[in-house]
């Protein structure tokens, strides 16, 4: 009659509390792992780094004689690139998010641009990087220049935001933007007043990730034919550049011990800027939400 | 008895209008809706539908889950739109005007038919922000005529003295009632017609119920109210006509009294009596 055995259930309580037990050790373990690596990490490059990384590295050009160099030129380099690439990654990804979300008809067609929007995410960036080259550098005659290689970052980081923003998007209740259009908004006033701005935070964020990993981005830009050794600052955006990943990528293959140091200082200048990037965000998103509320 | 109530009916209405101006009786029209039907993709959710909805009644709709009566209730400020696979034949005509008109534009038509969804739902912004969504919406900017309008949609909404010190604060910091009643002043903002009601008290407590209640009976004195309602009890207390539907038809449409005292239809009276529903 009765189809629980209470003998039974008794006899498997104990190992059943075990094995809860045992998985929360399990996933502390491994966040416990990932925590030393990033620390190991961290020590590694300070300790090596530390000892260069001052203000007359700031300031300074490249030098072969590691007493002298600097990362001046890829600092600008950099800085110039992502003054190229913000604008133009976050206006077109948004606005294909937009589109995508709350205008297109979720038809077949719809569907096959938006897997093909997620495949892009996970195309090699050096593929970016020829494309590039064919068409920026090449076709547009645009030259090695920061335009170019900003054009390029913008496209390799593009399908990142377009997904993010979209489930952003998505993610704002549909009730919200009920309310909007019972009062006779029209749809561009729902989105601009109702959707985008809950959707921000999450946008935010997405578009974060995205510009990091433009920031430090090796292969595309030397695919572009960034140059690894600069002793001046590009004046325009139709200049030729050097960034701060390719400028570490070149100190890191010289064999002398001084450069190895240098990349370590080039790496923590590197980390200064993605915590300055991230903390903008962060800043960012909590003054947008305060005055939502 | 039941043509005698009509016709009393009918005589106040047309006293009434002839208060208010000299519009004749077809004005006290509303809503004319005519062989209305409508499916989501291959459903068949309205089929033939002919009722009208009267100036300064509420209207109640009742009906089991899936009755086609929130339907209903969003073709008329054409909620539906949103649908994609929606498909409509027929027509309904807003103050004489079929809404269907291409001509007609769906953000003019909300603008004098206002809604209150079965959830409340106010945006994530302050009190007063809220209010003044709508206004602004359609370019008031100057803010003197802003702080009047939600002084007055507040006290249209019976809500004024509860949060008038904390206008400021995030509505979300109300409670469901005081959410929902919010929602209400948010449509009298703009000053509609008419307003359209889906279970607007049926995520709300017995007391918040009654006070919404309360609001309607003010309110249908200078507006027109259609209500989606589950509750029976509800529709009885509160609506002057009552329309009862079944599986996507109008089954029988009167005068409230009538459709709950001497119901014509067979099935009207089961449902009514609560042998099925």
């Amino acid at each position: 009659m009765k189809q629980m055995n209470r003998e039974v259930v008794t006899n498997k309580m104990n190992r059943r509390l075990k094995m809860n037990t045992l998985a929360k050790w399990i996933f502390f373990g491994i966040t416990l792992l990932i925590l030393c690596i990033l620390v190991i990490l961290l020590v590694r490059i300070f300790s090596q780094g530390m000892a260069y990384f001052d203000w007359h590295f700031l300031t300074n050009f490249a030098s072969r004689r590691a007493e002298n160099a600097g990362i001046l030129g890829p600092l600008v380099g950099s800085l110039m690139l992502m003054v190229v690439v913000i604008p133009i990654a976050l206006i077109l990804g948004i606005g294909t998010a937009i589109y995508l979300e709350e205008y297109a008809k979720k038809n077949w067609f719809t569907h096959f641009i938006e897997t093909n929007i997620q495949n892009l995410a996970g195309v090699p960036s050096i593929v970016f990087g020829l494309l590039g080259l064919t068409i920026f550098v090449n076709v547009f005659g645009m030259g090695p220049s920061i335009l170019a290689g900003g054009l390029t970052l913008a496209l390799l980081v593009l399908p990142i935001i377009v997904v993010t923003a979209q489930e952003a998007i998505r993610a704002v209740p549909n009730h919200l933007a009920h309310a909007s259009l019972g009062l006779g908004a029209t749809k561009w006033q729902t989105i601009q007043k109702v959707i985008l701005p809950s959707a921000l935070p999450g946008i935010l964020t997405g578009s974060i990730l995205a510009l990091s990993r433009a920031i430090g981005e090796t292969a595309p830009l030397i695919v572009v034919g960034a140059l690894v050794f600069v002793n001046y600052l590009p004046s325009g955006f139709m200049d030729g550049f050097a960034a701060i990943p390719i400028q570490i990528y070149n100190w890191t293959i010289r064999p002398q011990e001084e450069f190895q140091q240098l990349a370590a200082a080039g790496i923590i200048l590197m980390l200064i800027l993605l915590i300055v990037l991230n903390a903008t965000a962060v800043w960012l998103r909590n003054k947008l939400n305060r005055k939502q509320q | 008895m039941q043509a005698v109530q009509v016709k009393i009916n009918q005589k106040m209405a047309f006293e009434n209008t002839t208060d208010s101006g000299n519009e004749t009786k077809a004005a006290r029209i509303v809503f004319h809706t005519k062989d209305l039907n409508l499916w989501y993709g291959a459903d068949h959710a309205l089929k033939n539908l002919n009722l009208n909805i009267y100036e300064n009644e509420v209207t109640a709709i009742i009906g089991p889950s899936g009755c086609g009566k929130s339907t209903y209730l969003k073709t008329l400020n054409r909620m539906n739109d949103l649908i994609s696979s929606v498909r409509i034949t027929g027509d309904v005509h807003y103050r004489g005007r079929n809404i269907f008109d291409p001509t007609y534009h769906v953000e003019e038509l909300r603008t004098s038919v206002g809604m209150v969804f079965q959830k409340p739902n106010p945006f994530p912004k302050s009190i007063y922000e809220n209010i003044v969504y709508g206004p602004k919406l359609h370019g008031i900017k100057n803010k003197k005529i802003l702080d009047e309008i939600v002084e007055r949609s507040l006290r249209g909404a019976a809500l004024f003295d509860e949060v008038k010190d904390r206008l400021k604060e995030n509505a979300y910091g109300l409670s469901g009632g005081q959410q929902q009643r919010l929602c209400i002043a948010r449509a009298l903002a703009i000053e509609p017609d008419v307003i359209l009601m889906d279970e607007p008290t049926s995520a709300l407590d017995p007391i918040s119920t009654l006070k919404i209640e309360e609001l309607m009976q003010s309110l249908k004195q200078e507006y027109s109210i259609v209500i989606v309602t589950h509750n029976m009890q509800q529709a009885a207390r509160i609506s002057d006509r009552t329309a009862f539907f079944l599986n996507g038809e109008c089954i029988e449409y009167d005068v409230t009294d009538t459709i709950f005292y001497r119901p014509s239809n067979q099935k009207t009276e089961e449902y009514i009596t609560g042998r099925f529903g």
